[in-house]
């Protein structure tokens, strides 16, 4: 039967963040910051091609780390370019050192 | 002396064994035997530099720099055979290669097609850089393509042909594309945009021959007796693993190399990973093949340990793949199959594990669809044991963290059965409580 799906996300409170949901969650700007999924990252090079900034966004992904590079905009090119969807914005936790 | 330890294969199996062997033993020797000669790529990343999404040199995975600090010996060569009582290696070109362990991370190579005429200049098979280089080459702005076989592959090329322009013909011997993985409405979404892309999709179409001018191909003649024109024909009907030196050696096989939980195979000093091993799965108690890009970074990890002294088990985890298809994110996990035929791929073809084709014995399927994103899940007995989410990627990780985990989803159970967006709402409050109860398991709160 088609209906249309529930967001888990938005029920979850959620760390992830859709674009889409992009005005009603948070301000990606200040509040938010690239996170990978490392197990599902195939290493194709789509994000790092696709950063303006040329940040090494694979070389994140490979070791799970979010991007905590000073230069990245949170312009939202890797996390929409990936073709596996393994970049994904997340709260940035407040008081967490880098 | 320090061991030398040598690893056939430069895919991502062994460059993360080798990666892990130097981590556990900075001084050790490790030598690295490859036909091809090129640096570590994606393997999966051909799809898109086929495609023209980015230059062949975004496919390099690793900087100058880490490859100076892995430290390997890189030897450009064929592997004629295996001595195992000698622990040496015998090179095309006659020298000897000693080896300590020997890891065997070879992948696997498509089938090669058996129709008349494939032996003709133009019909290829996609498997490293050097095809994909070949393809780009012969892939010309409005000639004819043909691709025939299904999975990932055989969408791969059908799209990067377009891509390119060229005019493109893909047939399918059944009704719809990749029957045992997708269901019905899932394959005609794909088929649907694959058409929108501009590749003609023939159904119910077998290739009876190709046929050349000047040894090269210039059309195809399908089993019904159409001609279409084609100078340029893909197969991509599944993979295997690529075993001839295992084989050789006399070690125990089965569809591939056959490992003991530690990756050993039946020569204790020679281990296995990737698309060429066959581990055991302790829950199926089978040997099912995965050709999974997370499963070859799990076990060349293992097998590096291994090699260097460590017992670590390797133990299967639920496989799963995300994937492009049309344009449309899909994410596969677990057992999803509802044990359809596909008469389009001989074996299993790149991106694919054995496993999703099970279908469970108490199962019940829930699915939803808004346009093109849907959601569907295979409901077992106490959890949800497969999910396949297609565009709208938001229930992809809630999914994959219950199916791993084998969350008792009993008290939603018969809500999910259900189906219907209420089923997906209490979902969603069930995933979120579980996360909340786990988060304040590990804090202690």
């Amino acid at each position: 039967m088609a209906h249309k799906l529930a967001a888990p996300l938005q029920a979850i409170s959620a760390p992830t963040l859709s674009l889409c949901a992009f005005d009603s969650a948070f301000d990606v700007l200040s509040q938010a910051q690239v996170v990978p999924e490392a197990a599902n990252c195939v290493q194709c090079g789509m994000c790092s091609y696709n950063c303006p900034m040329g940040i090494d966004v694979r070389a994140h992904a490979w070791r799970g780390k979010a991007i905590r590079d000073s230069h990245c905009l949170t312009c939202s090119e890797c996390v929409n370019r990936c073709p596996r969807g393994v970049l994904r914005f997340e709260r940035i936790p407040l008081f967490v050192m880098k | 002396m320090s061991n030398h330890y040598v690893i056939i294969g430069s895919g991502i199996a062994g460059l993360v064994a080798a990666e892990t062997l130097r981590k556990e033993e900075p001084k050790a020797d490790i030598s690295i035997v490859s036909e091809e000669p090129h640096d570590f790529y994606s393997r999966p990343g051909l799809a898109y530099f086929l495609r023209g999404d980015f230059p062949e040199k975004q496919l390099y995975v690793r900087s100058p720099e880490d490859v100076r600090k892995l430290n390997a010996r890189r030897i450009h060569a064929k592997v004629e055979q295996i001595l195992c009582a000698e622990h040496e290696l015998l090179l095309a070109d006659g020298k000897k290669v000693r080896y300590d362990r020997l890891l065997l991370a070879t992948g696997a190579l498509s089938v090669p097609p058996s129709f008349p005429g494939c032996e003709l200049a133009g019909v290829v098979t996609l498997d490293g850089l050097n095809d994909t280089r070949h393809i780009i080459e012969q892939a010309r702005r409005s000639r004819p393509a043909v691709v025939i076989g299904g999975g990932i592959t055989a969408l791969e090329l059908a799209e990067g042909f377009a891509c390119r322009g060229m005019k493109v013909n893909y047939f399918l011997r059944g009704k719809l594309y990749w029957a045992d993985v997708l269901d019905e409405t899932e394959s005609k979404i794909v088929m649907e945009r694959l058409r929108h892309e501009g590749v003609t999709i023939h159904t119910e179409t077998q290739i009876k021959q190709a046929l050349g001018v000047n040894g090269k191909i210039a059309s195809v003649e399908t089993q019904a007796g159409a001609i279409l024109p084609c100078e340029l024909l893909a197969v991509a009907i599944g993979v295997r693993p690529r075993s001839e030196l295992a084989q050789k050696a006399g070690l125990t096989m089965d569809k591939g190399v056959v490992v003991n939980e530690y990756l050993q195979t039946s020569e204790s000093d020679i281990y296995a990973a990737g698309d060429v091993a066959e581990a055991f799965d302790p829950v199926t108690k089978r040997r099912l093949r995965d050709v999974l890009w997370p499963t070859a970074i799990d076990q060349g990890k293992i097998a590096g340990a291994n090699m260097a002294g460590r017992k670590l088990a390797y133990v299967k985890g639920i496989p799963f793949n995300v994937t492009m298809l049309t344009g449309l994110k899909v994410t596969i996990i677990g057992a999803i199959g509802g044990g359809k035929k596909n008469d389009d791929l001989i074996t299993i073809s790149r991106g694919e594990s054995e496993a999703w084709r099970i279908a469970p014995n108490t199962s019940g399927t829930v699915s939803g669809q808004d346009d093109v994103n849907r959601v569907r899940m295979v409901i077992g007995e106490r959890a949800i044991v497969g999910a396949l989410v297609m565009g709208n990627q938001s229930w992809s990780r809630p999914l994959q963290r219950l199916i791993v985990a084998q969350s008792d989803i009993t008290p939603i159970r018969e809500a999910l059965l259900g189906g219907g967006a209420e089923s997906m709402a209490q979902l969603a409050h069930f995933y979120r409580d579980w996360e909340e109860k786990k988060a304040a398991r590990i804090t202690g709160t």
